[in-house]
Parts: C-alpha cells; sequence; structure tokens
C-alpha cells in the first residue's frame, strides 16, 4: 500500500546550496541583461544624429579570448576534481589571463571610440545603449576577475585542496554566465545592431 | 552533561551591570546571524514604516475630506503620496514577507538556519539602509535649486517628468538610489530563501511535503529574481541619464518615455503578486488549522501558485491601456490578465473546501484569514473590470484604480500579514496576544477598510481622479470623500489597538507553550521562543503534517498520503 519507508531514507540527497544560490543569482543577472539588451535593440537606429554603429569594429580576438577562458577554466575544474593543484593553478592563471587581455581590448576598443569618433556615452542615444550595455558585461567581466584573483592567491599560497572543488564549481558557473552572455551581447551589438 | 561546563554563547554574562548587559542585548541584535532575530528585525521594521507610512496616508485623506482644503501644501501632498506608495510596497510589504520568510522556512523544513546566515544579514542591512536612505531624504534633498525635499515623482515616476529638467535637485535620485539598494538586499534574501528551501529540507521533508507557506515562498523568491532585477536594471538607466547625460528616456534625443512605463510596470505587476503570495501561503497555513482539516487539495494549490507567477509575467501593459496600443496588444494584455483569475479561482475553491464542514475556531487569526478570502474575491473581480480595455480607459487612473489596487493590497496582503502575526507571535515570544483586543481591532480594522475602500470605487466611478492635490466642491464628491477620510481615521485607530497589544502582550500575555493552536507544522515542535538551535534532533518526516502524525500514531497521514 505505501511505499513510504518507516525509518528515514539512508539515501537523502539535496542539491548543493551554493549551486542552487548560483543558479538563482545567473537567473536574476540574466533578467538585468535581458533589459539593457531589449532597450538596446528598440532604440537601434533611434539617435537623432551620429555617429553609427557603422564605427564599430568587430571584437574578433577579443571575443575568441573571452569564449576560450570558459575552456581554460573547465580544464581547471577537471584538473582541482583529480586533486592536481599546480594544474588547476596553471589552468586558472591561463582563465584570468585570457579575462584581462578581454578586458585590455575593450579599453583599447572605447579608447578610440571616444577619442577618435568622438563617442561618449552622452553624445547620442547610440552611445548611451551602447556604453550600457557593454560596460554592464564589461562590470561583471571584473567582478568575475576580482574573484577569480581571490581563489588565484589563494592558490598561490596552498590553501586550496581538492575538497573545495565544488566552490570552484560554483565559482565557474558564473564565469561561464559572464561568457555567456558575452555571446548576446557580441550578437546583438556587432552584428544585428551594426 | 559535557557541555554543561562551557558557557552557551549568546546568553548575557550574568556578572554584567545593567546597562552592560543591555548594551550586550543590542550588540548581540546589531551582529547576529541568526534567521529568527534577522526575521524579527523584518518584522519589526515593516511595523514601524507601516505606522510611519499610515500616517501619510491620513495626512493624504485629511487633505482629500474637504474640498479647497491646504492642510498640505501642493509639494508636500506630491511627496507623501509617493513615500507612502514607495513605502508600503518597499519597506512594509517586502520586508513583512521576508521578515516571515526567514522566521519560518527554515523552522518550517526542520533546519537550523539559513542557507547562508551571513548573506541573511547583509540582505536586512541593506534593505534597513535602503529605507533610511529613503527617508534621509526628507532632510538632505535639498538639490542645485533648493527645490524639494523628499522624492515627488510618484512611486512610478514616470518619463520625462524624472528627467533632470522637470525634477532638479536629488530627490529623485534619493528614491532611485535606495531602492537599488534595497533591490539588493530583496535579491540576496530570495536568493538565500530558495536555497534553504531546496538544499536545507530535514529528512523526508520532500518537496511536496514543504507546508504551502514555504511553498509560495520558493514561489515569490523566484519572482522576485526576475521582476526586482529589471527595475534596478531601470533604476540604473535612469541615474545614468540623470548623472551621466544619457538619452534613455529623453525624447528629444530619440528616447521614449513609453519604455519607462514597459520596464516599471514589467517589475510593478509581478510585484504584487509577489506580495500576494507569501500572504496566500500565511492563509493556507491558518485556515487549515482553524477548520480543523488538513488543506485541500494541496498539489492544486501549488501548481496554481506556480501558474499565477507563470502568467503574472505576461500582463504588465494592463497598466498601461490609455497609451495607445494597437488593438493585438490590447487584446493580448486583457486576455493573460483575466487568466489570472483561474488559478486565483482555483485557490478561493480550495480555502472554501477547507472550511467546508470544517469544526472552524474563529480566533483573531481565522477572522482575518476569512475576511481576506472574501475581500480577495472582490479584488479580483474588480481586477477583472479594470482588464477589459474599454472599461479601463474610462477609469484608468480614477479612484476606482485605487480601490481595486488597495482591496488587494489592504484587503488582502495586510489581512493576512496581521493573521499571520496573531498566529505566530505566540511562537515567536512565547507569550499569546490579548484576544480580546485582536477582536478589537480585526472589527474596527474590518469596519474602517470597508467604509474606506467600497466607498473609493463609487468616487472613482462618478469620475474622480488619482494623485489629485483638491477639488472643487461641486463635484459631487464632498460626502463620499468625508466618508473615505472617516473611514481612514478607523483604520488607524485599529492599527494603534494593534501596535498596543504587540507591545502590551509582551510582557503581560499569557504563556503560550509549544503548541498553542494545535498546529501541525513542524514549527510548533520546538519551544516558543525558539532556542538558536531551533530543534535539538533533526525531525523527520513522513507526511505534510508531520506533528499530525506524532499526536495521532493510530492515524497517521502518512498511510493515506501518496
Amino acid at each position: 500500500m505505501s511505499t513510504i519507508p518507516i525509518f528515514a531514507d539512508e539515501n537523502w540527497r539535496l542539491p548543493s546550496r551554493g549551486r542552487v544560490a548560483m543558479l538563482s543569482l545567473i537567473i536574476g543577472e540574466t533578467a538585468i541583461f535581458t533589459i539593457f539588451v531589449v532597450a538596446y535593440v528598440y532604440y537601434i537606429g533611434a539617435s537623432k544624429y551620429g555617429p553609427t554603429p557603422q564605427i564599430l569594429d568587430v571584437p574578433w580576438f577579443n571575443t575568441v579570448c573571452l569564449l576560450s577562458s570558459s575552456i581554460a577554466i573547465v580544464f581547471a575544474e577537471r584538473a582541482i576534481e583529480r586533486g592536481r593543484i599546480r594544474a588547476f593553478g596553471a589552468c586558472w592563471a591561463l582563465t584570468m589571463l585570457l579575462g584581462i587581455v578581454f578586458l585590455a581590448g575593450t579599453a583599447i576598443e572605447w579608447k578610440r571610440l571616444i577619442y577618435t569618433d568622438g563617442l561618449s556615452i552622452r553624445t547620442n542615444l547610440f552611445g548611451t545603449t551602447f556604453y550600457s550595455l557593454v560596460g554592464l558585461h564589461a562590470t561583471h567581466v571584473v567582478v568575475g576577475l576580482f574573484m577569480l584573483s581571490l581563489v588565484m592567491i589563494f592558490t598561490l599560497l596552498g590553501r586550496v585542496e581538492q575538497r573545495h572543488t565544488e566552490r570552484i564549481q560554483v565559482l565557474s558557473l558564473y564565469w561561464h554566465f559572464v561568457d555567456a552572455v558575452w555571446v548576446v551581447v557580441f550578437t546583438v551589438v556587432y552584428i544585428v545592431g551594426k | 552533561m559535557a557541555d554543561q561546563t562551557f558557557p552557551i554563547p549568546g546568553t548575557p554574562d550574568a556578572s554584567l551591570s545593567r546597562g552592560a548587559a543591555l548594551l550586550e542585548q543590542l550588540h548581540s541584535w546589531v551582529v547576529t546571524v541568526d534567521h529568527k532575530k534577522l526575521g524579527i528585525l523584518y518584522i519589526v521594521y515593516a511595523i514601524v514604516f507601516l505606522l510611519v507610512a499610515g500616517v501619510e496616508a491620513l495626512a493624504i485623506r485629511i487633505q482629500l475630506a474637504i474640498p479647497h482644503n491646504h492642510f498640505l501644501s501642493p509639494e508636500l501632498y506630491n511627496e507623501f503620496f509617493t513615500m507612502h506608495g514607495t513605502t508600503m510596497v518597499f519597506l512594509v510589504g517586502m520586508t513583512f514577507i521576508f521578515g516571515f520568510g526567514n522566521y519560518l522556512v527554515p523552522l518550517m523544513i526542520g533546519a537550523r538556519d539559513m542557507a547562508f546566515p551571513r548573506l541573511n544579514a547583509f540582505s536586512f542591512w541593506m534593505t534597513a539602509f535602503g529605507g533610511l536612505l529613503l527617508y534621509f531624504s526628507f532632510v538632505g534633498g535639498f538639490g542645485l535649486y533648493g527645490m524639494g525635499a523628499a522624492p515627488d515623482v510618484s512611486w512610478w515616476a514616470y518619463a520625462p517628468l524624472t528627467a533632470k529638467a522637470f525634477s532638479p535637485g536629488h530627490n529623485t535620485d534619493y528614491w532611485a538610489l535606495s531602492l537599488i539598494v534595497t533591490g539588493f538586499g530583496t535579491l540576496g534574501a530570495a536568493i538565500n530563501t530558495l536555497a534553504t528551501a531546496f538544499s536545507m529540507r530535514c529528512r523526508g521533508m520532500t518537496l511536496l511535503r514543504m507546508p504551502l507557506f514555504v511553498w509560495l515562498m520558493v514561489v515569490t523568491s523566484g519572482l522576485t529574481l526576475i521582476v526586482i532585477t529589471p527595475l534596478t536594471a531601470a533604476q540604473v538607466m535612469l541615474i545614468i541619464d540623470r548623472y551621466l547625460g544619457g538619452h534613455f528616456f529623453d525624447t528629444q534625443a530619440g528616447g521614449s518615455a513609453t519604455v519607462w512605463m514597459h520596464f516599471f510596470w514589467i517589475f510593478g505587476h509581478p510585484e504584487v503578486y509577489v506580495l500576494i503570495l507569501p500572504a496566500f501561503g500565511i492563509a493556507s497555513e491558518v485556515i487549515p488549522v482553524f477548520s480543523r482539516k488538513a488543506i485541500f487539495g494541496y498539489p492544486a494549490m501549488v501548481a496554481a501558485s506556480v501558474g499565477i507567477a507563470f502568467v503574472s509575467l505576461s500582463v504588465w501593459a494592463h497598466h498601461m491601456f490609455t497609451i495607445g496600443m494597437t488593438s493585438v496588444g490590447n487584446a493580448f494584455f486583457a486576455l493573460s490578465t483575466m487568466m489570472v483569475g483561474i488559478p486565483t479561482g482555483i485557490k478561493i475553491f480550495n480555502w472554501v473546501a477547507t472550511m467546508w464542514g470544517g469544526k472552524i475556531r474563529f480566533a483573531t487569526p481565522m477572522l482575518f484569514c476569512t475576511a481576506f478570502v472574501f475581500q480577495f474575491l472582490l479584488a479580483g473581480l474588480t481586477g477583472i473590470m479594470l482588464a477589459v480595455a474599454p472599461w479601463n480607459w474610462q477609469l484608468h487612473n480614477s479612484y476606482f484604480v485605487i480601490a481595486h489596487f488597495h482591496y488587494t493590497l489592504t484587503g488582502s496582503f495586510v489581512f493576512c500579514i496581521f493573521a499571520g502575526i496573531y498566529y505566530w507571535y505566540p511562537k515567536i515570544t512565547g507569550r499569546m496576544l490579548s484576544e480580546k483586543l485582536g477582536k478589537w481591532h480585526f472589527w474596527l480594522f474590518f469596519l474602517g477598510f470597508h467604509i474606506t475602500f467600497d466607498t473609493m470605487h463609487f468616487l472613482g466611478i462618478i469620475g474622480m481622479p488619482r494623485s489629485i492635490y483638491t477639488y472643487e466642491p461641486d463635484r459631487g464628491w464632498n460626502t463620499l470623500n468625508m466618508i473615505v477620510s472617516a473611514g481612514g481615521f478607523l483604520q488607524g485607530i485599529a492599527v494603534l489597538i494593534f501596535a498596543w497589544n504587540l507591545f502590551d502582550s509582551y510582557f503581560n500575555g499569557s504563556i503560550a507553550g509549544n503548541d498553542p493552536w494545535d498546529a501541525w507544522t513542524l514549527e510548533w515542535s520546538t519551544p516558543s521562543p525558539p532556542p538558536d538551535y531551533n530543534f535539538a534532533e533533526d525531525p523527520v518526516v513522513r507526511s505534510r503534517r508531520p506533528l499530525w502524525d506524532l499526536k495521532h500514531p493510530n492515524d497517521p497521514d502518512w498511510k493515506y498520503e501518496p
């Protein structure tokens, strides 16, 4: 009749709270990005005066760097799962390096846009939406890099061990999210909007 | 026992002087990461702001009681209705639900604390300081031109009124910044609630055995994740416009004021469901206990809650029928809004079916819940009326709309919150609230509520618009406005009785014991107030009513539940 065991189920398993929380955060962040992306798409071509999105160069190199950092962090996750801390540290450093290259690329792009093309956040509607959306993503990269660097410091101090695998994986989820959002931002800003 | 030789952390040292002990006590509340203390802080904070926003509402009603009144200046009037709305939604509503959630979710699922206690404390203090920031604007909001103090752009803050040219000074910035700050607090609380409910359940507490209150906190937190964040995004855009010279909502540079409306109501409409769903949760706990029956149709209740959350995401533009959408847009939002009536109808039927044939005890919590069921039904019916686009064109921004949403927020949300406080106060403090004062509170508040908000419907139908400073004596609104204001004061007196009851019963109430209501969920199995660790042993659960199983070993629920 009843399939419920009289004594407590010995196989009582619950999802990891870190993962649940990070996934919740990602859902919330997705909503923020959705609003900014909708604003960008809605205002494509709405500026009353220039410069127009035609001045943008497609940042292929940046994009390749950021997306490959996701691959690097997957290798880092696998390394720590098997307890290979040195390999983990190397992959983690590579991830950070690729993230920093991405940020530097964005900085160079913005410098050119501001000083050569005269596009700032207050120039026109395109400037407002462009810097807000790309800047929102860049802010997330900065936050991500800050978190990654904390782990890097602990790794160099020899405090990161195999038992921290789950925490590392939860943090990696965030980094994967930042990369995935870039695919959307890239498509909207540099492919559709141009 | 070995542990008796150690001092128990959190117990004040007996050797301290009276002053030092008080300081120690205060310090423990500031640094606490205990979900129960934080829950109490949330609720006390909400009650304080309930009184503040109530005073604002009464000032508005004095101003409107007679035509050509000058009780408030026009500027202060604008500030008061803005602050009343903002306070009630963000500082009263949101803090009440997360206060109850914080206190009850871990206890109900048999956990010792929330999943992330420090994030919990962080979330509370973000919310608390966001509220203080908002109210600091009354003294600190003098801007460039010395104009105005508190925000005065109403709680939806439509563009382009919020542009720097039309709202100089810093009061609008106080509004935007404080809502961003409380928004982060709310986001943290929602993440924490989800992680707690999914990852901290005691043995045997499967998802479909969770108490309905926990379920509704889960649904509400999930909804919070996707609706508070668009508000934060829109506020960031507003601040970019105001401080960095952006053009998001600048119509002269190609921006659109309508986009703000969409972004605001994408947040604003689901927000009322964020508030009302935990209120449903409270009703779903109180009604079965006081009807002496298990809740009718538990799976349908869960499914209806999730359904409401989903449907609520596609109804926002029913606040905007008058902007002139296409007829397809009008039809879509009219129909999607009416669809909300289906899952909420399921809920109302289930509550009534729970009461049907039960041995109902009309203690104060049950009185509030019974009134809630009927008032919520009426609120839903006027909601469906307003969803009809042509009807809405006629009554948009009239007192009919005000009456409708106060029926949902006061008549439903606040009634359930009062029910929840009367129901769980014995658990939180260890003492019962006075039933006599409780009955006075209920009947006065109930009468005042109906005098005020029933009358408002008629004012709206005969054409009184909302947010007006005063009106001409020959419009035929005089008597009705006087009645509305009189009802407001009746509610004010009732809330004062309630506040006195909370204070007085803390010292003089009768001792509650573990389980004064003969209830069935886990929080009633621990002492009142619960010890720091909640449960001496981790509970094990076999059905939706674990305490019923304990009390009736010959007839436990788990024999019948699927």
